[in-house]
């Protein structure tokens, strides 16, 4: 089980960015590929155990579960896989290895608390999109 | 009253470990040596194929090995017997090996002055495969007795790899293994992935396995130099 120590990569990244836009964090919003390698309910778990102690504490895992896609030569066409037991196109049966989604561990928002610091925050996020 | 919003941050939670991993690829690739990861269930017959791997190589090549375990040294006292550099990387609690593990124990090894490196994983089937270590190479294991269907029961791992071995052929008959049965699992979940069946205890099979490598050797060193 390395969900732990996933649990504490996740943490880490969280408060890096919540003390750079000095936000206090209620949800960490996780995408979580199939190919991952990582057990979502020991993550959840380990998750709460990581938080304790810190600014987190207290604050909720949103997992968002992402399929693999692969891109199917024969369709020339990105196909999402019902099951990562079985890498071949669900049209037309051709394998493939062409990975295109699914391997993400990415902590991809943060639902943080408004406040006066926001009006900064909502700049930055402006300026990405 | 306050209102939550959300904020976009987009962090790969792996990144620390993918930047070393990288780092590893770029300083293999400038010293010119090849280095394959071992992954397996514990028991698959690892250590006594690395053994019998560095003991067959060595005429030839100038080989080394890391063994990660979880408490002993065992398997790095195994493994010295084929003579060849080994270091143990004892992992603790640790279930798998990161990148920045291989870091530290490479830290006074001379790589220029190798062709192979193997770096034996801890034996699980779950974590290793979400680290990359800089391999060139991953090498997933499984041995006759542990069920055709492993594939299907851990495909992450199988699908992260770049070449499957199957052990212990030598018990084969004996179990009543499924050769198709565990290629087809196989190829479900890794299309296309080159296959071994080989006894490391008999000597079956070993040949052909390595040949491949001293080919994969001489492809790596051919890109590298270019």
């Amino acid at each position: 089980m390395h969900e732990l120590s996933i649990a504490m990569g996740i943490v880490e990244a969280a408060l890096d960015e919540a003390q750079r836009r000095r936000v206090q964090v209620n949800a960490v919003h996780l995408r979580l590929g199939a190919l991952s390698g990582v057990v979502k309910d020991a993550l959840m778990f380990s998750y709460e155990v990581a938080c304790q102690d810190t600014p987190l504490e207290g604050s909720q895992l949103i997992v968002e579960d992402v399929s693999v896609v692969v891109f199917c030569p024969q369709c020339r066409e990105t196909r999402t896989l019902p099951s990562v037991q079985l890498f071949q196109c669900p049209e037309c049966g051709t394998p493939t290895m062409d990975v295109r989604q699914g391997k993400e561990l990415e902590v991809f928002a943060l639902e943080v608390e408004e406040d006066e610091v926001q009006e900064h925050v909502v700049q930055e996020s402006e300026v990405k999109k | 009253m306050s209102e939550p919003r959300l904020v976009e941050v987009r962090r790969n939670v792996l990144k620390q470990n993918d930047v070393i991993a990288r780092a590893l690829r770029e300083q293999f690739r400038a010293a010119g040596v090849f280095v394959v990861s071992l992954v397996s269930s514990p028991g698959s017959g690892k250590t006594t194929f690395l053994e019998k791997t560095l003991t067959q190589l060595q005429p030839r090549y100038r080989v080394a090995a890391l063994v990660g375990d979880l408490a002993t040294e065992n398997d790095a006292v195994r493994l010295a017997r084929s003579k060849a550099p080994v270091k143990q990387i004892t992992t603790g609690t640790l279930c798998h090996l990161e990148a920045a593990m291989v870091q530290n124990a490479l830290q006074d090894w001379d790589l220029h002055q190798l062709d192979f490196l193997f770096i034996e994983n801890v034996g699980n089937l779950v974590c290793p495969s979400s680290y990359d270590l800089g391999e060139n190479l991953r090498l997933v294991l499984m041995s006759v007795t542990e069920g055709e269907d492993k594939p299907l029961k851990y495909p992450t791992i199988f699908n992260s790899a770049d070449v499957a071995v199957v052990t212990k052929n030598e018990l084969a008959s004996v179990v009543g293994f499924d050769w198709n049965a565990a290629r087809t699992s196989i190829e479900s979940v890794r299309p296309g992935m080159q296959i071994f069946r080989l006894s490391a205890k008999t000597g079956e099979g070993m040949e052909e396995y390595l040949k491949f490598l001293s080919q994969q050797l001489a492809e790596h060193r051919s890109v590298a130099r270019v």
